[in-house]
């Protein structure tokens, strides 16, 4: 894994200290809470609904052991007890005090951890797929290019005051797991005609108020020219992004007004430009940092281990597991094994101290001391032998870890909706927990199979419900939450926004509707078929019959 | 007749406070000083938003207020949650006190 070189140590000193300075500031008067604002946001400090809340960025969701157990005693010193996971792979404390905030970033900069790109209208925090470098389907690991992402726009001079945010995924598979097409820029690796290995470039994908699928601004890039034409999109976006409308200052809403053929020329005619300068990355530096990301030193083994299928065979608690939050693993003999951070009932993303330590040793016993975060809100070890992974279910069992429901009904994304964020318009982690319960039993969600459920508290769509399949938007109405869903989207390879299937649903009404829409689905799917297949066939109206009859 | 009272976060923990009937700023709504209709709630704002107390207390303002068996209670449920904390953690915010 990536560790740091000097400057990235005295970068991020530096940068504590000088927050350090500003907070010291700040609580002496010397500075208003106007001044002050910016300064804080760059440092991934909010001012939420009952407290501050610090977001520390997990750069592409990869973790080491030492890390991790840093955050979950972050989270016992600072705040709580617990931290919240989100659907930007990064971790968020809900009740860390001001004056405290500096020390909490010395001891993050001691394990080399930050919040810097967690917000502001700068290039933020690149996400990835989950599985980097363990997925059987991988082309290659994307996390070398992530990293020189990291370094290319960590505090770029040129791009600290952006219209708006800016958000870069990247996938390495063609199963996309990382939501690229919903991201200001998703780099989609595959390889040319002539057997190269490169990057399809998306742009002006998004979710919020207006949500889209990117659009494909230029199918190949190779990986030497790759941060050259990424700046050369930026600086088009920093030149023509709307910055009199903070609603329409996404570079989705560029691409909307102008249409891609027409960015496609303004990129390129920036990118002539520049191609050839400074930004061109050699062989021989790419080859650094995918030594950086070497594969650790995995034994050579059979794929068929007798003890894990006798385990299987014997417990069906570990069998389920292995089901749904076990998949295979590029490394004959090895597995990559999700952690659920969605029990039901419980808070989807929220982790105690005490958990979060227990995974980063269970990280160091089982799994190289690597820890991915996913953007589904849960966690991941990504390297583990065949032959070790019930000793891990039943180490996670017993500390309320070992759900076995990656993917199905259950695992649902929900934002922090109104218990926590100030923006937010409905909660959104209530109805996750009736959801969760409602369909907890666990044969149900083996019925039902594969259904993406994804809550967000507010138009601002932090919990992704437009690329649900089944997707739900808390609003406020006349004092009352209420509740709107959406039917269809996709945030894979296959991507797609969901459509409003018609009036929304109280509180007390709308987990009836789910049941009755996942109820319709039973009825009508063919062999084979998941919700967003069958959906995908029969479209909207045999759905909204069975929420609105014939209203 | 609309009651309101001032509410705000404080500057050093971040936490929800509300201001008194001295000019103070406390933890617990019933502690508040009710401004009823609009021209004492401009009063009461004016006073929050004294830059002296920019080093007290971040982004003073208004919420509407009913006084209920209890006390005074916001009416709408966002300052409700602020009064009280996460409604999914009861053991957190002032509800847990």
């Amino acid at each position: 894994m990536y560790r740091y070189d000097d400057f990235d140590r005295q970068l991020v000193e530096e940068r504590t200290e000088q927050f350090r300075e500003q907070v010291r500031r700040r609580l002496a008067g010397d500075i208003t809470e106007e001044q002050f604002r910016p300064l804080r946001l760059m440092n991934g400090v909010y001012l939420q609904l009952h407290a501050y809340m610090l977001r520390v960025a997990v750069p592409y969701g990869t973790l080491r052991a030492d890390q991790l157990r840093e955050l979950g005693g972050i989270a016992r010193k600072y705040d709580k007890g617990y931290g919240h996971f989100t659907t930007r792979q990064n971790i968020q404390y809900n009740w860390p005090k001001l004056d405290e905030i500096p020390d909490a970033l010395l001891d993050l900069a001691n394990v080399e951890m930050h919040a810097i790109q967690t917000s502001g209208n700068c290039i933020r925090n690149t996400t990835t797929d989950q599985y980097a470098g363990a997925a059987a389907d991988e082309i290659e690991d994307p996390r070398p290019y992530c990293e020189l992402i990291r370094q290319w726009s960590t505090f770029h001079p040129e791009f600290t005051y952006l219209p708006r945010k800016f958000k870069i995924a990247v996938t390495g598979s063609p199963n996309d797991r990382a939501a690229v097409k919903v991201h200001d820029i998703g780099l989609r690796m595959h390889q040319n005609d002539a057997g190269e290995t490169g990057f399809e470039v998306i742009v002006g994908g998004g979710l919020g108020r207006t949500p889209f699928v990117g659009k494909t601004v230029r199918d190949f890039i190779g990986k030497n020219d790759l941060f050259s034409y990424l700046e050369a999109i930026l600086r088009v976006y920093n030149r023509f992004g709307r910055r009199d409308n903070k609603y329409k200052a996404r570079i989705k809403i560029l691409v909307h007004e102008e249409g891609v053929e027409e960015i496609q020329r303004l990129v390129e005619e920036e990118w002539a430009q520049i191609k050839d300068g400074s930004l061109r990355i050699g062989d021989d530096e790419i080859a650094q940092y995918i030594e950086q990301f070497a594969p650790p030193a995995f034994e050579t083994l059979s794929d068929d281990d007798a003890d894990f299928e006798r385990h299987k065979a014997e417990s069906r608690g570990f069998s389920n597991w292995v089901r749904s939050n076990v998949i295979e693993h590029k490394q004959p003999g090895y597995a990559i094994a999700s952690v659920s951070l969605k029990p039901i009932g419980g808070i989807p993303g929220d982790a105690t101290d005490v958990q979060m330590e227990l995974v980063a040793d269970l990280s160091e016993k089982y799994s190289f001391s690597d820890v991915r975060v996913t953007h589904e809100q849960n966690l991941v070890l990504p390297h583990v032998k065949k032959a070790d992974l019930f000793a891990l279910w039943t180490e996670l069992e017993k500390a309320n870890l070992g759900t076995a429901n990656l993917g199905y009904v259950t695992d649902i994304i929900a934002c922090p909706g109104l218990d926590y964020c100030a923006l937010a318009t409905a909660r959104s982690i209530p109805l996750s927990q009736r959801i969760s319960e409602r369909f907890g039993d666990l044969d149900r969600q083996h019925d039902i199979g594969e259904l993406k459920i994804k809550i967000s508290g507010c138009i601002n769509a932090c919990g992704h419900h437009h690329v649900g399949h089944i997707g739900i938007l808390g609003l406020d109405k006349r004092g009352k939450e209420f509740y709107q869903i959406t039917l269809g989207g996709d945030a894979s390879e296959n991507a797609s926004i969901g459509k409003i299937v018609g009036a929304g649903f109280s509180e007390a009404e709308v987990v009836d509707a789910i049941e009755s829409l996942v109820t319709k689905y039973i009825d009508i799917r063919d062999v084979g078929e998941r919700f967003i297949d069958t959906y995908r066939r029969v479209g909207t109206d045999p759905f909204k019959e069975v929420l609105y009859g014939d209203r | 007749m609309s009651l309101q009272v001032v509410t705000a976060n404080r500057l050093d923990d971040g936490l929800v406070v509300f201001l008194t009937a001295d000019g103070g700023w406390s933890e617990n709504i019933h502690d508040s000083r009710v401004a009823d209709g609009k021209e004492a709630a401009a009063v009461l704002l004016k006073e929050a938003s004294a830059p002296e107390l920019d080093v007290v207390i971040v982004g003073p303002y208004l919420i509407d207020v009913e006084q209920g068996d209890g006390g005074l209670v916001p009416t709408k449920y966002r300052e409700v949650l602020r009064t009280k904390g996460p409604s999914v953690r009861e053991d957190l915010g002032y509800q847990a006190v």
